[in-house]
């Protein structure tokens, strides 16, 4: 068993990982993943802290309160990907790239 | 604690390569390995049933779609050269910083917390059944109506022709 502590350390080094790709990256696909790395990091955390939770107050529904969390965050990431993609795919039917330093329609 | 071990450094060595990589196609496929190291923690962590999700939604579907997009848009890699040397310096040193901030506020917000064996009703899935489709029914109502306006949204996002805005001839 290790210490719940652990888990919460992963999740910010995932997060850090996954906000570094995001930023650095060129490739709005790649971005996009970063995102989503970004997200199930947050979403070990909250499982993480459900479990720390239920293990302080001794209640199973501290628990089961963060899971069902955890469960409408993946069925809110499960639109927002299929939104963000179809979005690339019109992006890249007018502008043939989905390079992000090459859309500057709004840029002024 | 060999498990933690294992998966975390897993985790970490793929979520590297996501980022790092400059095609794609490796990157999504080094996500599923994050993403499956992921839901051996939830499993670790006593939420059997976020892990099942996690494999099912997540890497069945969300990421197949990803590479879906790839192979359709026919992305090329990305060229070298993009960003300074010390854009990417910069870059890694914030997230060193980034990351031991972050750590540091969760264990001093936390604490350690000596961890407790999983039991059978730590894992029961009727309480968080029971839990989901009462206290959180109304949530659960409003998160199928969202997929379905994102189902309605993705289509009319992509459809090629209709009267949706700058579409080109090609």
């Amino acid at each position: 068993m290790v210490p719940l502590s652990w888990y919460l350390l992963l999740s910010a080094l995932l997060f850090a990982i996954g906000a570094v790709g995001a930023l650095w990256r060129r490739n709005a696909i790649t971005i996009f993943l970063s995102i989503e790395l970004m997200l199930n990091s947050v979403n070990l955390s909250l499982v993480a802290y459900a479990r720390i939770l239920a293990v302080r107050t001794g209640e199973l529904a501290a628990a089961h309160t963060g899971q069902v969390i955890v469960f409408f965050v993946l069925a809110v990431a499960a639109a927002e990907a299929a939104v963000g993609l179809a979005l690339f795919i019109a992006v890249y039917r007018n502008r043939r790239t989905i390079d992000v330093n090459r859309q500057d329609l709004m840029r002024w | 604690m060999a498990v933690f071990a294992l998966f975390a450094f897993l985790a970490v060595a793929s979520a590297m390569v996501v980022v790092t990589h400059r095609n794609p196609v490796y990157s999504v496929m080094s996500l599923v390995v994050t993403l499956i190291s992921l839901a051996v923690m939830f499993v670790l962590l006593g939420a059997p049933f976020l892990a099942a999700l996690q494999v099912l939604v997540y890497t069945g579907a969300i990421l197949v779609l990803f590479l879906f997009v790839i192979m359709l848009l026919n992305i090329e890699r990305e060229a070298p050269g993009g960003g300074h040397k010390l854009q990417k310096l910069g870059a890694a040193l914030a997230a060193l910083v980034f990351a031991g901030l972050l750590a540091t506020w969760f264990v001093a917000a936390q604490g350690a917390v000596e961890p407790v064996p999983l039991d059978a009703e730590a894992v029961a899935l009727v309480p968080l059944a029971r839990h989901l489709f009462s206290t959180y029914l109304l949530p659960f109502e409003i998160v199928g109506v969202l997929l379905l306006a994102a189902v309605i949204a993705a289509t009319a996002l992509a459809r090629r022709g209709g009267t949706s805005v700058g579409e080109d001839e090609a």
